[in-house]
């Protein structure tokens, strides 16, 4: 993974963001709860229960292809952050071998389930997060964050991140073009150098945040950043806010599969 | 109308690291004037601008705008009546959008929504960005960062407009089209710049600066083609004056470009 992939990556996490879907034309504010308390009922969940967790799918499935998202680029980066979970749950099938079943005369134990489910939670919601972002605009997110109160630095600290990344990156990016271009094989390309480059990007950092800063002066700026509202909840979005909690409700306190199983059999017998 | 009236008198300006960068500046800027600045590199173009809107305080001599004298108590006044332009238009443009770039100036300025709204519409309009408003900085042309960058200043209804190197960046059709732009402004306006043929083509007067202090101070079409005084600052004559031309030279001619066919 070089520095140029990466950058064009990001840049196109934020071009998804810019489209016009039923998903992205949602109220911010409504995908943001909505996602929370999505994110929250799945990890309600028991460690051994995997089979109520499978119908929450739904959601980020949803949320992929009315939003009109490629799969791709969101299964890659939830591979990506997976060691994270893997860690935490490997050795789970080591400390807990109380067989709990026997799946075609193969006995699974406790251990190997809770693992499983750690594995499903963190898809589902690393993957709902993922969709989150990149199906709302970070503008979006930022006044949705404001208007829920959030305290207003930290949203204008957002924004800032957000307007600046890119010209940072840019920065970075002809500084090290700079280098490749006078270093041959290894010399050249020693931590030395990579100490000296990071230091002269804070000292120009520092220096246009001064500039910023005299920009905004410039313009009046005593200390506050009004943003502009966008956004109205409209019938949709109550609708949507309604319908999908409800929905995890009902996923929460009734097994749906083994339901749906149960009911299969029945009919089959 | 004397209000913007631009005066300076005997401006000293010391950085805190002790380097003398304006050592006695005076002129005098009258109402509609537009001025080009010019000088070699270093020679202190920008400490002056930034000295003129309170970016920077004098250390020594006094700056007036109208009869206002800058100071620490005048200097959200002034920095209303004096709209500067600066160099990189990344700098300049810190808002999420264009439009709430735009409207930031109008919005601290206190003023009602539909007011604000009204500004922001008719500066992007004016600049000719109207259908950009709702794109982020970060996905704009350079030439149109610039643009923008002064309809932000244009926004806030200045009477003066400052400019550091306004075509610094831009392909020359973007830069013809804001020579045209300023051409259409009636502010006053100080512009800096080494594109002597755009202060040509904009300012009727020039003032050349040269380490620190004024090294001329006149007529644009004099003293942009004084020779001998643009070269004593690092410049040469403006592009559209060095009058060379391949009189020879035509699409028949098969022989070398003569000698002769080279007039200056």
């Amino acid at each position: 993974m070089t520095f140029d992939s990466e950058y064009f990556n990001i840049g196109y996490l934020d071009s998804l963001s810019y489209k016009d879907t039923f998903v992205h034309r949602l109220d911010p504010r409504v995908k943001l709860l909505v996602s929370f308390v999505f994110i929250l009922f799945v990890v309600s969940f028991p460690k051994y229960d995997l089979s109520g967790l499978m119908p929450f799918f739904i959601y980020p499935v949803f949320l992929l292809t009315a939003g009109d998202i490629p799969l791709r680029v969101i299964a890659k980066k939830v591979i990506f952050v997976s060691p994270f979970a893997l860690f935490i749950g490997i050795f789970n099938p080591l400390f807990d071998t109380s067989v709990l079943l026997t799946l075609f005369g193969i006995p699974i134990t406790g251990g190997w389930i809770s693992f499983l489910s750690i594995i499903v939670k963190f898809i589902l919601t690393v993957s709902t997060a993922l969709l989150l972002i990149a199906a709302t605009s970070f503008l979006g997110l930022c006044e949705a964050l404001e208007r829920l109160k959030l305290p207003r630095v930290f949203v204008i600290q957002l924004l800032f991140l957000y307007r600046y990344l890119f010209v940072l990156l840019e920065e970075t990016f002809r500084m090290l073009r700079a280098k490749d271009a006078r270093s041959f094989g290894k010399r050249g390309s020693e931590i030395k150098t990579f100490k000296r480059l990071i230091s002269i990007l804070l000292v120009r950092t520092v220096e246009r945040a001064e500039r910023i800063y005299q920009a905004m002066l410039s313009r009046g700026f005593r200390g506050e950043i009004r943003m502009l509202r966008r956004h109205t909840l409209r019938v949709q979005d109550f609708l949507f806010a309604l319908f999908s909690v409800s929905l995890f409700y009902v996923f929460r306190h009734y097994n749906i599969v083994s339901i749906l199983g149960e009911t299969l059999g029945r009919t089959l017998r | 109308m004397s209000h913007h009236i631009l005066e300076l008198k005997d401006v000293h300006f010391s950085y805190p690291d002790g380097i003398e960068a304006l050592k006695g500046i005076s002129f005098r800027i009258l109402h509609g004037e537009s001025v080009g600045l010019t000088g070699a590199n270093g020679s202190g173009k920008t400490t002056l601008l930034m000295n003129l809107n309170g970016q920077l305080l004098p250390t020594k001599g006094g700056v007036s705008i109208g009869e206002i004298p800058l100071n620490k108590k005048t200097k959200q006044e002034i920095k209303r009546k004096v709209g500067y332009v600066f160099q990189r238009p990344n700098d300049q443009l810190f808002m999420p959008t264009v439009y709430e770039d735009v409207a930031f100036g109008p919005v601290n300025l206190g003023l009602t929504p539909e007011q604000v709204d009204e500004r922001v519409k008719s500066a992007l309009e004016t600049v000719g960005c109207l259908h950009l408003s709702h794109r982020p900085p970060h996905r704009l042309s350079e030439g149109q960062k610039n643009a923008v960058a002064i309809a932000t200043v244009m926004a806030m209804k200045p009477d003066i407009l400052v400019m550091d190197e306004p075509a610094s960046n831009l392909d020359p059709k973007s830069r013809r089209q804001l020579i045209n732009l300023l051409k259409r402004f009636e502010h006053t306006k100080i512009i800096a710049s080494h594109d002597l043929d755009l202060i040509l083509d904009v300012c009727e007067r020039c003032i050349i600066i040269k380490d620190g202090k004024i090294a001329a101070d006149g007529p644009a079409e004099e003293i942009l083609l004084n020779k001998t005084l643009l070269e004593e600052n690092n410049l040469e004559l403006p592009l559209s004056r060095q009058n060379v031309i391949y009189k020879g030279l035509n699409l028949k001619a098969t022989k070398a470009i003569p000698e002769k066919g080279l007039t200056t």
